[in-house]
């Protein structure tokens, strides 16, 4: 739906630093585009908790990380995501991919659990459903981030 | 031994948690250090450095990964990490994460006790069999790796084993405490957060 250029090129004018991420299929093919960008560091984790603790570290540095990880990453770092949400009161703001989103008939139950979960969970989200939602993600960050706390935007996607 | 790592103690011995982090507090001067769980505990005890990160409340095995995120954002201030083993097993793919980014300012300090003590001293998988958390550490790609067991050596190595590079794997072997006590109730975490920032030069909004 989104190209790793365009990402990258957002990322950049919002002023992030790092991204913390463990790709899907839909987000894995911008890889290249933010190894490879200037003002950009990849960060690869192993699992998807790590990259909340890593995020927490990073802004309390100073720094201005972007958590990237799919719906199931969501659920599996969830702790880590409560204590440095939550009980931290840190605004990490994260792009999560929402697999088979897009398919109608689809059985998957990421589907059925993504949004009541970060409802549960009282996370700010958006969705992005089609390429010309890309700018709900530029405004739903700055928004968080001007009022000092976390959010989500939620990718649709395919397969994932 | 292998390149830049010190030599294995000979004998399984153990030390006092106490002691040990009073070594680490009489040698640090301008480092980050962050304290979860039991440490955490001990290090509420000694007077407060603008670099401490007492990370209480905090999150299953996370320590580790705070502790990256702070090593990257500040690459000019070394980071000292104390993990418990329990802890350390709850994220153990975070030494392969660290190893791939390579800090050179950070320090993982893992306290094996060989327990889940605050959970009232119950055997961990890792004690069960006795898991070389020193080999894990090389195996993931830490080339300086230290090993401690007896409070002398602790106290006579600290200084040497800090000068390796970056990162490092210094594990400490504890005894577990007999006595359980609860985890203390923190000061609110989040004006001390701000404090910790203002320490580090960060605006704090």
């Amino acid at each position: 739906m989104f190209s790793g250029p365009q990402v990258v090129d957002t990322l950049a004018e919002l002023g992030i630093t790092h991204v913390v991420w463990l790709p899907d299929s839909a987000i894995g093919p911008w890889e290249h585009a933010l190894e490879t960008a200037p003002r950009l560091r990849l960060i690869r984790v192993c699992r998807e908790a790590e990259a909340w603790g890593i995020a927490a570290g990073l802004y309390l540095g100073g720094m201005r990380p972007l958590v990237l990880i799919q719906a199931t990453g969501f659920f599996e770092g969830s702790d880590a995501m409560r204590n440095f949400l939550h009980d931290l009161k840190l605004p990490i703001f994260a792009l999560v991919g929402y697999r088979s989103y897009l398919i109608p008939d689809s059985t998957d139950s990421v589907k059925r659990f993504t949004e009541p979960v970060l409802a549960a969970w009282g996370l700010d989200y958006v969705l992005l459903k089609q390429p010309a939602d890309w700018f709900r993600f530029v405004e739903h960050y700055r928004r968080c981030q001007s009022e000092r706390k976390p959010g989500v935007a939620l990718l649709a996607e395919g397969q994932g | 031994m292998t390149m830049n790592s010190l030599p294995v103690a000979d004998a399984p011995r153990r030390m006092p948690l106490v002691p040990a982090l009073e070594t680490l507090r009489a040698w640090r001067t301008d480092q980050i250090v962050v304290t979860a769980m039991n440490a955490a505990r001990e290090w509420l005890k000694f007077p407060e450095h603008p670099l401490d990160l007492i990370y209480l409340p905090s999150a299953m095995g996370q320590p580790t990964s705070l502790g990256l995120g702070l090593a990257l954002a500040q690459p000019a201030r070394e980071v000292i990490v104390t993990i418990g083993d329990g802890s350390l097993l709850l994220n153990l793919g975070a030494l392969v994460t660290i190893a791939a980014v390579r800090p050179l300012n950070l320090t993982l300090l893992m306290l094996d006790n060989g327990v889940y003590e605050v959970t009232g001293s119950q055997t961990t998988a890792a004690a069960q069999i006795g898991a070389d958390f020193c080999g894990l550490a090389r195996a993931a790609g830490f080339t300086s790796v230290a090993h401690f067991a007896e409070l002398s050596a602790w106290q006579a190595g600290l200084a040497a084993a800090m000068k390796l590079p970056g990162p490092r794997f210094l594990r400490l072997v504890l005894e577990p405490i007999t006595e359980h006590p609860h985890l203390p109730v923190p000061p609110p975490i989040v004006p001390r957060l701000a404090r910790f920032q203002r320490a580090l030069g960060v605006a704090v909004e």
